[in-house]
């Protein structure tokens, strides 16, 4: 499951939704296992785009559950002109391919802050079902 | 204003058109459908300039090519009156005067085998162009093309002489040939509900799938509309109740396998075990295409998550296997429930609404029974309009797509949800040969 993913995904129980805390997911960081998937190409058109829809503090907290405390504590604002963009930029959104498409979260669980219901991913796939007390 | 003809597959029909028109709309292309004609693969359009007639046809599944229109006739003779009649001819002739060239020959309703000697015959007519430039069979600047069209005259047989010819100079071949790149037969991971490619291609031309794009399939299976989303290069999920379809078989065949196979990698975001009806992608998030193929209990029972009978899990939810709660175990495998086909169509409406952008479109195929004296119920929501419902029949059944456009709380368009609309059950007409 890509980073970018986790910025989608809130927890499945539609009680939580009243909650503010059904989203992030809160991953956990000594069970989840990255990679890096160097494959994948730098568009950044595409990140440009996606970049309005991101909600920086679930990023944020999502990063340092997974131990990256590095990020701007604020969301990069860019020139949407991909021709205009400045080197320091350009670095940035390199800086983003490389967490949000390139990293990957190929096993770990992730739980619901607000109800403590835990999810799993294996094999790069999240399983968000839930047990029937819970649906 | 120059006039091109375009010419269009005689399959599909209601597809083709819905096809057209989503292209040109995603390309801010003003056409005039006034003369479209279901029984002809031609149209004649005005367009502004060639720019536009390769936008309209470049990814087009449905048409074959379009062509600058120089002129027509019921014979060769007519033909050649015509073209060097035509309006604008001294310029097209000026314009294309010292270009390199080739001719090409299609037909259509008939396919009379020209030898070389009969087709360089018929390119000789053509000597009145004044064609100065090189002939070049390989990489011609410019193609003319000679379409003779053929009539049936009975049921097995076609006329002997071409009934119509049409002449033009190729500007942009369709994208049809990516219908055998996606080809199922060749494809790595597929299954029993993998969608056929020219369909799921037309379906994402009509949903205009965007580059740079979010797609979504709440029922992805196998990932086939994922793959023809990517193609059109959206950053495509999906999600599907049933993990085994999305995990796949091991390794190498899965739905990123296919990815990996058609080189389209970075267009794949994810692929969730998720029940569409309690849904983890947040509310907020904007899904600019959502397209599927929901479950109708042929090939896949529709089921969402909880217990049939709820009575029988009771304090199961205590159950605990070596001090760990049994359902917050990895191995743990919820049950699932039947759910009504009327319900599901309902939360897909209701989902489209709440997260595609102004404007967005939500598609999705639905099959029924031809025989049925009922009418078909066409899903509605108020903020949706309906824009299309294209039909591709079977013998007995047939199947639709839908495609709907997010119009907004103020759209107040008709709806009908939470009313019973399939009156029978798809399924068990299916199984009963439709009797």
């Amino acid at each position: 499951m890509k980073f970018l993913t986790t910025n989608f995904l809130k927890c499945s129980v539609s009680a939580c939704d009243i909650s503010n805390d059904n989203f992030p997911l809160q991953y956990d960081g000594s069970k989840c296992k990255l990679v890096q998937n160097e494959d994948i190409e730098f568009r950044p058109e595409f990140l440009l785009n996606i970049l309005d829809r991101i909600e920086w503090s679930a990023i944020l907290q999502v990063a340092a559950d997974l131990g990256n405390t590095s990020l701007p504590p604020n969301k990069p604002k860019l020139n949407i002109n991909v021709d205009e963009l400045t080197e320091e930029e350009q670095i940035i959104l390199r800086d983003l391919h490389t967490l949000l498409l390139q990293t990957s979260i190929v096993e770990g669980e992730m739980k619901c802050k607000n109800c403590g219901h835990v999810y799993y991913i294996k094999n790069s796939i999240p399983n968000l079902l839930l047990p029937p007390h819970l649906a | 204003m120059t006039k091109y003809l375009l010419y269009m597959v005689q399959m599909h029909l209601t597809f083709r058109r819905a096809e057209l028109e989503s292209l040109a709309d995603l390309y801010n292309i003003k056409i005039n459908l006034d003369s479209y004609d279901e029984q002809s693969p031609f149209l004649i359009l005005d367009l502004e300039n060639d720019k536009q007639a390769q936008n309209l046809v470049k990814r087009s599944i449905l048409c074959k090519a379009i062509y600058e229109y120089w002129g027509e006739g019921e014979n060769y003779d007519k033909l050649h009156e015509n073209i060097q009649n035509g309006d604008g001819y001294e310029g097209r002739k000026l314009n294309c005067k010292s270009n390199t060239f080739k001719f090409e020959f299609e037909s259509f309703g008939g396919n009379h085998k020209k030898t070389m000697k009969d087709k360089i015959n018929t390119i000789n007519q053509f000597a009145y162009l004044e064609l100065d430039g090189e002939i070049d069979l390989k990489n011609a600047q410019d193609t003319y093309t000679l379409i003779e069209t053929y009539d049936l005259i009975n049921s097995h047989e076609t006329s002997k002489m071409a009934s119509h010819i049409y002449f033009g100079r190729l500007i942009q071949r369709s994208d049809r040939s990516a219908m055998d790149v996606f080809d199922l037969k060749k494809r790595p991971y597929k299954g029993t509900t993998s969608f056929e490619s020219e369909l799921s291609l037309v379906s994402c031309n009509i949903a205009q799938v965007k580059p740079g794009t979010i797609m979504y399939d709440p029922f992805a299976g196998t990932g086939s509309f994922l793959v023809a989303g990517g193609y059109y290069g959206a950053l495509v999920m999906g999600s599907d109740i049933d993990g085994r379809m999305i995990r796949g078989k091991g390794a190498s065949y899965d739905i990123t396998e296919n990815f990996k196979y058609y080189k389209m990698e970075q267009q794949f975001l994810d692929v969730m075990t998720m029940d569409f009806t309690h849904n983890s992608l947040r509310s907020n998030l904007i899904i600019d295409t959502i397209l599927c193929d929901p479950p109708y209990g042929i090939r896949e029972s529709i089921k969402v998550l909880g217990a049939r009978d709820p009575t029988k899990f009771e304090g199961k939810e205590d159950i605990e296997i070596n001090g760990e709660k049994a359902f917050l175990r990895k191995d743990y495998i919820p049950t699932k429930k039947p759910y009504s086909l009327d319900s599901l169509l309902d939360d897909i409406l209701q989902f489209a609404s709440e997260r595609l952008p102004i404007n967005g479109r939500l598609a999705f195929w639905m099959p029924t029974a031809n025989d049925e004296n009922v009418e078909t119920i066409i899903p509605l929501h108020e903020n949706l309009e309906l824009k299309y419902d294209c039909v591709q029949e079977f013998n007995k059944w047939s199947r639709r797509l839908l495609v709907y456009i997010n119009r907004g709380d103020e759209f107040n368009g008709p709806e009908n949800h939470g009313t019973k609309r399939s009156t029978t059950n798809f399924r068990d007409r299916y199984f009963t040969n439709f009797n």
